[in-house]
């Protein structure tokens, strides 16, 4: 709390607009529309379900963002083979739903198999170069074309769907009034379940990262090691097991994240360049190696994409750049990232 | 004194002349003769491609090389230039293509995508290192998604086929001969033009701020400004590298800018060697032979055609990790290994 308080004794005016813009989309997204409102936006339903698909999105962008940003933090190493870890993880998770029919099984199968790819690629890979970040990029740009190249050899061109269990398919009414029958009556609004319970999933996954780097030992050591990585191996640290824990449960989120993106939308060739930009953009928005900012950039852009998707199909794309280019401009390092 | 004075400048000439070395006179002369004795598909399909692959890497190569800037935004700059060709010249959409003059069409290309390189640079000059890669891939992909989504200038998904080169002088630009010494001459007068820069006091200014900008902005550089029209520079080459490719293939779609085509110019830059401007054209011939005889290759080793990809990733993982200077570094390590090994009469180092 103390954080908040400070930021709205800085900030006051920031603090008011923000205060100004959380009220009216709360009123927006509650509160039955007046006739006038619907004739700018067209109707409620496709404007809440706009808001809901960015956030869900949003979600969705936050599993793969959050450990693409963690290494970048600690390990200065853009992992730009960030995207074929994602996709890696949807077609393992496909294959181990396929094969036993168990949704929540393919999720640590897939953490397992990923995350000690990862490992691997830490120990055998980045190891040898450390320090020199342009060379591990590069070679992560090698490991992505081989690795795509890889996965097309294997699970052909055609597009994957992992299907959701039964408990979580179908729609399910959220206590939202998406219109007034003409008798007055609410009708709330429906959204696929699948959808909500993977928001949920994702909330409780950055709240327990937010608690394991804020009260464990080893976030505090990784907390430690993204301001000052000398000082921390310095001060008798085994800094190459941070790392090396760090890199593979990056990689394991991007799995994991893989059979979520799977879920609720496909797995192809090409999925994985689209999601390792999206993890850029959102990690560029929200600041290089910030847990909270990786969630601020990618709920910014799931629904700066959905919203604009909606209302100005063509330029949706153009949105997302915008708020990028916009951020580089004026806070380069990022909305809620450190000054280096 | 007096007799010397009058003999200067022919003699700088022929002085700069008979520095240069033998092997660059060969190599001179082959490409000239190139085709007396190499048929149409080798002149145009590998030649000519890898001289417009090399150009736009050889841009990269300016800005990483000299500046100390990756930017993976070239190819985009360099489709940009074909998109303004096919859009202001002649193409295949006529709903579209206004077709005004060459003289007009190809001097407003090359400017409009070097103004859009240097807007380019001056958004990633903001950042350093590996944060530069990362932005300008971003904007890489941006503009792939907007020109396959907008239909209004860039015509999406389909983009422009048909933009052929205007028939200057009589020629028929496409055909193999003309190609072949049109890219060769753009080709050499950009690597000519990057020799020069390097010389320039520009150049050396920017080597500095590659390798100290601090010290370089205490001496009064204006460490942005030279960092930005660095990618100016380099934007000049990569659209006119642009137009050519889109004269080549004569067509201009999103994924002539995708990020697989991205991603290659800067496997080609990095195989050839960062180092010098040589380098990009080197990568860009071994690129060009190997994708065109990939499924050659591949099926002598056993393995199906497609696998091409795997074979660039592979061969560009190699050089990363063993050879991070490319060809070029290979060559020179050759060298040094041949300067240090003892003389077989003498014994000792050279």
């Amino acid at each position: 709390m103390g954080t908040l308080q400070n930021f709205s004794t800085r900030h006051p005016i920031w603090t008011v607009i923000i205060l100004v813009l959380v009220v009216g989309l709360a009123w927006l997204v509650f509160a039955p529309w007046p006739p006038g409102l619907e004739q700018v936006l067209g109707r409620k339903r496709i404007f809440l379900n706009a808001i809901l698909s960015g956030i869900t999105l949003g979600a969705l962008y936050f599993l793969v963002a959050s450990g693409f940003t963690l290494v970048f933090g600690l390990m200065r190493n853009v992992n730009l083979a960030h995207g074929s870890l994602y996709l890696l993880g949807g077609y393992i998770g496909f294959g181990v739903v396929e094969s036993t029919g168990y949704w929540l099984l393919a999720f640590p199968v897939v953490f397992v198999v990923v995350g000690v790819l990862g490992l691997l690629l830490q120990h055998q890979v980045f190891r040898r170069m450390e320090g020199e970040e342009l060379r591990q990029t590069l070679v992560t740009i090698g490991l992505s074309i081989v690795l795509a190249d890889l996965m097309l050899w294997y699970w052909g061109g055609q597009s994957y769907q992992v299907y959701s269990p039964d408990w979580l398919s179908g729609p399910m009414e959220l206590p939202i009034i998406s219109s007034l029958r003409s008798n007055g009556d609410p009708v709330y609004l429906t959204y696929p379940r699948v959808r909500l319970a993977i928001l949920f999933a994702a909330i409780v996954i950055g709240l327990a990262m937010w608690y394991a780097l804020n009260r464990s030992r080893l976030g505090m050591l990784i907390r430690a090691g993204v301001d000052d990585r000398d000082i921390l191996a310095a001060s008798g640290v085994h800094i190459q097991y941070v790392f090396l824990a760090v890199f593979g449960f990056g990689a394991g989120m991007a799995g994991i994240a893989g059979i979520v993106g799977g879920t609720f939308q496909s797995l192809s060739p090409g999925e994985d360049t689209r999601f390792l930009l999206a993890s850029l953009v959102v990690v560029i928005v929200g600041g290089m190696g910030s847990i909270p900012g990786a969630a601020i950039g990618a709920l910014i852009i799931g629904l700066a994409e959905q919203i604009g998707l909606v209302y100005a199909p063509t330029y949706s794309v153009v949105f997302t750049f915008l708020i990028m280019a916009v951020v580089l401009a004026f806070r380069p390092q990022g909305l809620l990232g450190a000054q280096r | 004194m007096a007799q010397a004075l009058p003999t200067t400048a022919p003699g700088r000439l022929t002085t700069a002349l008979e520095r240069i070395p033998a092997p660059v006179w060969v190599i001179a002369f082959l490409l000239l003769l190139m085709p007396a004795f190499a048929n149409n598909f080798v002149l145009y399909q590998i030649f000519g491609w890898s001289f417009i692959l090399g150009m736009i890497a050889l841009s990269l190569m300016v800005l990483a090389g000299y500046g100390g800037m990756v930017s993976l935004a070239q190819m985009t700059v360099a489709a940009l230039a074909g998109y303004v060709v096919a859009i202001l010249g002649t193409s295949g959409v006529p709903q579209i293509s206004l077709g005004w003059p060459w003289w007009i069409h190809i001097p407003l290309a090359i400017l409009i995508a070097t103004l859009f390189g240097t807007l380019v640079g001056a958004l990633a000059v903001r950042t350093e290192g590996i944060y530069t890669i990362m932005i300008t891939l971003a904007i890489a992909a941006a503009f792939f998604y907007f020109t396959r989504q907008n239909y209004v200038i860039f015509n999406g998904y389909t983009g422009f086929n048909n933009v052929i080169p205007p028939a200057l002088f009589g020629v028929e630009w496409r055909q193999p001969v003309p190609f072949y010494y049109l890219t060769l001459g753009c080709a050499t007068l950009s690597y000519l033009a990057v020799v020069w820069m390097a010389r320039t006091p520009f150049g050396l200014a920017l080597q500095g701020v590659r390798d100290n900008p601090r010290r370089m902005g205490a001496l009064g550089f204006h460490v942005t400004a030279h960092r930005i029209f660095a990618y100016t520079f380099a934007s000049v080459i990569a659209a006119v590298g642009g137009i050519l490719l889109v004269w080549q293939s004569a067509q201009v779609v999103p994924g002539t800018a995708g990020i697989p085509q991205v991603i290659d110019i800067l496997v080609v830059a990095v195989v050839g060697g960062l180092r010098r401007p040589i380098g990009p054209f080197i990568g860009a011939l071994i690129y060009a032979v190997l994708s065109v005889f990939s499924s050659d290759i591949l099926h002598a080793f056993g393995m199906s055609g497609e696998r091409f990809k795997l074979v660039i990733g592979l061969g560009f993982l190699a050089f990363v990790l063993f050879s991070p200077d490319g060809v070029l570094g290979l060559w020179e390590k050759y060298k040094a290994r041949r300067a240090a090994s003892p003389d077989p009469l003498l014994g000792g180092g050279r």
